[in-house]
Formats: structure tokens, sequence, C-alpha cells
């Protein structure tokens, strides 16, 4: 048996009256990739904090490589071969690679010597793991699946043995993910030991030797990926089954509800984001707008969403809805039927610090029922919130606490419930599972379906593919402003959609 | 104008940008750590006091020197306990450092001189004097090169001569030392300097520390050089200016220098042309006066194209889950 490359002994984390780590042991073997998955607020993160020094747990050891290790800061991890690549990059936008790489790992006072160094090393780590990037160019001119790789030679040009990453294809094209998980399998196979932190089940099925299960703070299993299934995952994650499959029957089409031809956006800094897309969506039917993230999807959902002008035309049931100026404004979209669950819940969707009940009126204030002569009736209110809690299953099932107190699959009930109980004609939703745990994800699918199957039109945006597929009827895939192809589920498959969502156009090709 | 009166303007130019500049670096280092840094004035002030005081208590103007810099590095010390340690709001300390040194430096200045809030006036060894470089007197009489070089390069203080000298070694320290490459780094991402390592609180410090002892040098500069002895409110105002160059310049040292060259020009003209006749229309003194400051209006109102400001500054850094 050989050592093992880390070891956790009965690792516990506290964040005041939160347990985010309770009693964890895991032992990871040398040169093997092992996953850990976990739905969000698991612990996985506080774990692998602990592991590279950023928190100090309450209890617990840390072993590596049969020594028994203190960990107190990421100079120790750093010492200790660990190297971790964040879900956030912690990279200095305005320095090149070169200087990225040596931050911290200077040799001496001055420059001139490190980054030759640097430089040379960079070429043959390079050579040796595939790993390119321009050591010059600046970290904010580069993708982001190049910045991934600069955090990746960050941490092997600390000579890292150890490599972890937190969830890290969050941001990245299918194909940069496979380019990834192909880097990932090189370094382990030149001996290097991975942990994969993720939520997505498909990405431990299919690069992980061993996977470890987290919930609620708790390791809840380890075992060989080889013998496992996706099913049983989920259900270790979520502690009972769960339908990973959107249960829905074939869509019924009808009339148009939202047509929209030539439509152009502009965002805040002037740079045309949605370049002339003409899409429908019809009455009872999903259409899924799949793409990489900052491809003009967002800005597609403000301008329907009245949050953002934009030039061409829209129509509605028929009639034509300003897009600039007067009537344009989110208000104006609501009082037409159109209902708007935002990307970014705690930004857009929410006032986090206030209650429930406040946040349940946001967008429909104006309502007559909430008014009592020129005050706000807050007892009808809180009533409404308590029905809507009741019916969404909110937990807890408090309407007084405030929104920030709330799991983020709570606090996406309380919008979705706000917008889709108005029964709106169109209901325009972006990424309506992001950081949502499995079994709210299942509650959530099924409202939208719900919605679909009483004849209205959802529209919905997301960068998982594995959600479009799910729930649309029908995909159209974006990557630069442009709609680069429409497809329906059952005649397409992920390969395809990656290449279009990498602007790669099939037809062409 | 002749030729005199020009050289004349410009070596007053460059003694009043000299405590624009040190100021201005000053906050430079501090901003490119990420601490915004409104209390240069107040520093400053805080020095300009303690080093006249001492100065004048002790003779030595190299004493008053030491003591300006400490008075100064106690406020810096306090801006850094603020807004490093405490996590509060910089502009707010900042403000306070400005209240704190307004009021304290009178009401000391009163209690121990009983001059009315100022310092008796410095002689001699109080004071630094000029330095003439070497043969100044000889090639004075040298047309053009003469008054270059002995009117506006030679004949200035020490001070000034550490101001202009500080402007390379602050682009080399940034640019060329590690040091630099993590002090920049932590006013953009501290996050990226937390994971690799390094304390950004360490860091932080040692930021609001340099940026002390410059202002500190500033302070001294104004009552021991510039002028002799202390008075109430003295530095009027220049530690905005030099927040303004800092801006103009986009944090960057050689800009700053030519930022502050400016502005000291403006205070320099209105010194010299009290009154200026436009063929009938006389441009009243105040309106002079008053030019350095609406020039800082008006970069501050964003008129000399976009600034980006270090990215993290201004806030806390509060390590992430």
């Amino acid at each position: 048996m050989t050592v093992p490359a880390i070891e956790l002994k009965g690792i516990s984390k506290a964040f005041g009256p939160v347990q985010a780590n309770k009693d964890i042991s895991i032992s990871v073997a040398p040169g093997t990739i092992h996953g850990i998955i976990g739905e969000n607020g698991a612990g996985k993160s506080t774990l692998m904090s602990i592991l590279y020094g950023f928190y100090k747990a309450d209890k617990g050891e840390i072993w590596i490589n049969g020594k028994k290790t203190e960990i107190p800061d990421s100079q120790a991890a750093i010492a200790a071969g660990i190297g971790m690549v964040f879900q956030h990059f912690k990279l200095v936008q305005n320095f090149t690679v070169l200087e990225n790489i040596i931050l911290g790992a200077e040799d001496g006072g001055l420059l001139k010597p490190s980054l030759a160094k640097a430089r040379k090393t960079l070429a043959e780590l390079a050579a040796e793991y595939e790993l390119n990037v321009n050591p010059d160019a600046v970290i904010e001119e580069i993708g982001v699946g190049q910045q991934q790789r600069v955090e990746i030679l960050k941490a092997l040009y600390r000579q890292a043995e150890i490599l972890i990453l937190d969830e890290p294809t969050g941001v990245l094209t299918p194909a940069e993910a496979d380019q990834l998980f192909r880097i990932l399998h090189r370094l382990k196979d030149e001996g290097k030991t991975i942990i994969l932190i993720t939520h997505k089940l498909r990405e431990i099925m299919e690069a992980t030797d061993t996977v470890s299960v987290m919930r609620r703070g708790e390791m809840t299993a380890t075992v060989k990926t080889a013998e496992t299934s996706p099913e049983h995952l989920a259900e270790l994650m979520v502690g009972r089954k769960v339908l990973l499959r959107v249960d829905k029957v074939p869509a019924q089409p009808g009339k148009p509800i939202l047509e929209i031809e030539n439509l152009r956006v502009v965002d805040d800094k002037g740079v045309e984001r949605v370049k002339g897309i003409d899409l429908t969506v019809r009455a009872g039917e999903i259409l899924g707008i799949a793409g990489v993230a900052g491809n003009g999807q967002s800005e597609l959902l403000e301008v329907l969403g009245g949050m953002r002008p934009g030039s061409g035309a829209i129509r509605l049931n028929g009639a034509p809805l300003p897009l600039s100026g007067p009537g344009s404004d989110a208000r104006a979209r609501r009082a037409a039927h159109v209902a708007h669950v935002p990307e970014d819940r705690q930004r857009e969707g929410l006032i986090m610090e206030f209650h429930a009940w406040e946040n349940v009126a946001f967008g429909y204030h104006h309502d007559p029922a909430y008014q009592s002569g020129i005050f706000m009736n807050n007892a009808a209110l809180r009533a409404d919130t308590d029905r809507k809690i009741e019916k969404f299953d909110v937990r807890p099932a408090d309407g007084w606490l405030a929104a920030k107190n709330f799991s983020g699959g709570n606090q996406q009930k309380i919008v979705v419930a706000r917008e889709i109980e108005r029964s709106p004609d169109l209901l325009l939703v972006g990424q309506p599972t992001r950081g949502v745990d499995i079994g709210a994800i299942e509650f959530i699918h099924k409202q939208i379906v719900a919605l679909r199957d009483q004849g209205k039109a959802v529209l919905l945006v997301s960068v998982e593919l594995e959600e479009i597929f799910g729930l649309a009827d029908r995909i159209a895939v974006m990557f630069d402003g442009h709609i680069m192809g429409e497809r329906l589920p059952h005649e397409t498959n992920e390969k395809e959609l990656g290449l279009l969502m990498a602007g790669v156009n099939g037809e062409a090709a | 104008m002749d030729f005199l009166t020009i050289i004349q303007v410009l070596d007053s130019t460059v003694r009043l940008a000299t405590p624009l500049l040190l100021a201005c670096l000053a906050g430079l280092f501090s901003e490119r750590a990420g601490i915004f840094d409104i209390g240069l004035e107040g520093k400053m002030l805080m020095s300009a006091f303690f080093s006249a005081a001492v100065a004048a208590v002790t003779g030595s103007v190299w004493l008053g020197l030491l003591a300006g810099i400490a008075a100064s590095l106690v406020l810096a010390g306090l801006h850094g306990l603020a807004s490093i340690t405490f996590r509060g709001n910089q502009l707010i300390s900042g403000v306070a450092i400005n209240f704190l040194a307004a009021g304290m430096t009178v009401l000391i200045a009163q209690d121990w001189f009983q001059q009315g809030g100022r310092t008796p006036s410095l002689i001699g060894g109080g004071r630094f004097g000029p330095i003439d470089w070497p043969l100044s007197e000889t090639l004075a009489g040298v047309p053009v090169v003469g008054p270059v070089y002995s009117e506006l390069l030679s004949g200035h203080s020490i001070l000034v001569y550490i101001a202009f000298l500080a402007v390379p070694a602050t682009w080399w320290v940034l640019f060329r030392t590690r040091f630099g490459l993590r002090l920049r780094a932590v006013g953009e991402n501290p996050a990226a300097v937390d994971t690799a390592g390094v304390s950004v609180v360490g860091l932080r410090y040692a930021a609001v520390m340099i940026c002390g002892v410059l202002c500190g040098i500033a302070g001294a500069y104004l009552a021991t050089a510039l002028q002799a002895g202390f008075v109430k409110d003295m530095t009027a105002g220049r530690g905005f200016i030099a927040l303004a160059a800092l801006i103009f310049a986009k944090w960057r040292p050689w800009h700053a220098m030519w930022a502050c060259l400016l502005f000291g020009l403006l205070q320099a003209i209105a010194l010299r042309f009290q009154n200026i006749d436009l063929g009938g229309v006389v441009i009243p003194v105040q309106v002079m006066d008053a030019l350095p400051y609406v020039l800082t209006v008006v970069i501050l109102a964003g008129f000399v194209g976009k600034a980006i400001p270090p990215r993290a500054g201004g806030e806390p850094y509060v390590k992430e889950r």
C-alpha cells in the first residue's frame, strides 16, 4: 500500500453556528485524480481552503506524503507542494503572464533575473505538459481558458505535486473543458496528484479515479469512479433519490408569443454585444439559448426584461414593444406580462438585506392587491408571501428572514415564485439553477415546465448544456452576439453544440 | 518677459512643486498598494508643525526633519490601523486625520510657543539652506546655460534634490524590484498576493509607512525650507492638489513629476504676476491664486481622459471562501 499523498483526519470547521466541515477524513493516493463532489454549501471549498491554509481547522490533522503537516497559511501549503486553482482566478489583470507566475515566488529582490528564469522554466513546462501561453501576454487580454492555464502554471512553477482545482470548468466551453481534462491526465501521468472539486456529475465520471461525496459538511462516501453511476452519486449528494432527467411531455407549440427582429444591444462600454438577432418563442415551448458566458446572452435578457435599451424590433403577442424610451422599462415589461428571473439573483433578483416578504413584492409593488390607500398593505403582502413560501417549499419557511439568510436554492425559489406565480405570457429565465442545489434544481425545472404546459412561452438562457438539453424544446446557440444556429434537442448532441458555442458553424465546416 | 524672468519663474516652480511632488509620490505608494489616502494634507501639516517646532527648540533642522517624519508616521500608522487592520473606510479615516492635524497643530503650537498658533521664525541651522553647485558663481555670466545652471538647477535645498531623485527611485522600486511587483499586485488584486503566500497586511503597511515618510519630508520642507516656521493651515490644500496630480499622472512616477511641475508652475505664476494687465482688462491676483485649485477641479472632474485607479483601491481585503 502506497503512502497517501494527502490524508485528512477528522477535520472539523465551524463558522459561528454553521458547521461547515464535520469530522472529515479522506485519503488521496498519489498519482490519481480524486473528485470531490457535493452541492453548493456542502463544505467542499471550505475543506480545500483548510488544505491550502486559508482557514485553520478547529480540529483534525493534515498528513502530506505520510508526514503530519501544519498548514497555517498559503505559504506553508505551497512549501508542502500544494497548488490551488481557484474558481475565481487569483490573477493580477494588468500584469503579464510572466509577472503573475513569479509573484510571490521571485528569486531575490530584483525582477530581471526572476523573469528570465521564469521564462525559461515556462518554456520547459509548456513543452512537458502542452501548456502553451504567451509569457508576455497581459492577463486581461487573454481568454479564460488561457488564464486558467496560467493558474496551473503558477502552481507547477512552485513545484506543486498536489494540484487542487475548484470548479474549473464553470467558465470554459466544452472544448476547453476537454482540453483541460487532457492536461490533467497528462499531469497525472507525470505523477502529480489532482483533486477536482465540482458539482458536475459528468466531469466526475469522465475525469476521476476516485470520488468522495460531501453533504452538509460531512463526507458521506468515497467510491471508485468505475464502480459508481451518476444516479448513485446524485443520491449520495442529496440524500434521496433524484430525478436527473427533467420529466416532460413533448411541447405543443402554439402561436408566436415573442418575435425578435434584428435586435442589437450595446453595453455600458459602448461595445455591441447583441449583433442583430432574430428569434421567435411560441406559446407552450421553451426556447433554450446556449452559449459560453459573455457572448451576449445577458444583454439579450436585459433588453427583453427592460433593463437596457436596444434597437431593432420585438413584438409580444403581435403587438410591438418599445426597445428604448418610454414604455421600455422593466415596469412596463411586467405590465405587458413579461416576467424575468434575472441571471444574477443576488444583484438583480433580490435585495439581500431585505425580508423575504419585501422581496416578494419587488417589481409588483404597484399591484393594487398590495396597496391600501397611499400605504403598502404589508399584511396582504405577508400573507401572499406565506402562500408562495408554502407552495414553493422555501426553507426555512419564514417570510421575515432576510434574503441573504436563505441558501442559494431557496433564494432562487423566492425569485421564481414571485415571477411564475404571476402567470406571465412570457417568462425570461437566466441561469435558473446557478449555485442551486440538486434538490432545488429539480423543483425549479418542474415549475418552468409546468408554466410551459399552461401554454406560456419561456426563454431560457443557460451556460449549462445539461440544463439546456433537459429543459429546452428548441435550442439556439449564441456566439459573439450572433445566433449561430437553431437545433432541436433530439437532433443534436453536445459536440455539435459545443462547436457552435465556440463559433464554428457546422454547415460551413 | 525677459529670459531671466522665465528662469526665475521656473526656479520658483521647482521650489513650489517640491512639496507637491513628495506628497504625490507618497500617495502613489499608498494608492498603488490599494490604500486610498486623502490624509496626505493632514500628514504634511503635522510634519510641518513638528519639524518647525523641534527645529526652533533644538536649533537643528535635521532633528526637525526627523521629528516631522515621525509625526507623519504616527498618522500614517493610524490610517493603516483604521483601514488595514480594522478594515474601516479609508476616506473617513483620511478625513479624520486631516481634521485631527488641523486642530492639533494649532493647539499644540499655542500651548508651546504662545505665538497665536505659529512657531517662532527659524533662523540659521533651523532651516534647510540652499546648496550651491560647484562653479555656479563662475558660470552665472555665461549666456543661457549660466542662468539655467546657477539659478534653476543650483541653489535649492537638499530636500528639493531628494524629491526629484525620488522620482526615478520610485519608478525603479515599483517596476524593477520584487517589492514593487508585490506592491502593485496588492493594489490590483490582493487575493492573488495572498494565495501566492505573501502577506497582504504586511505589504499594505509597508506602503502606508513609505507614504508617511514622504509626507513627513514634504511637511518639513514646507516649514523649514520653503518657509521659515509653521503657520496655521500652511499646507493650503497641497495634499489635495497632490492627489489631483496623482490622478492626472494616472499613478505613474514620471507623469507625477510633470503633473506636479505643472501645478508648481501655476503657483509660481500666481506668485510672480499678481495682477496681469491684458490691455485694459486686469486679471486680479485672486484669479491667479485660484488657478491651481481650478485645475484640480477640472482634473478631478475627469477632463483629462479616463484614469483607471488601482482596481482594489479603497477596499479592505477580506479573505473570501
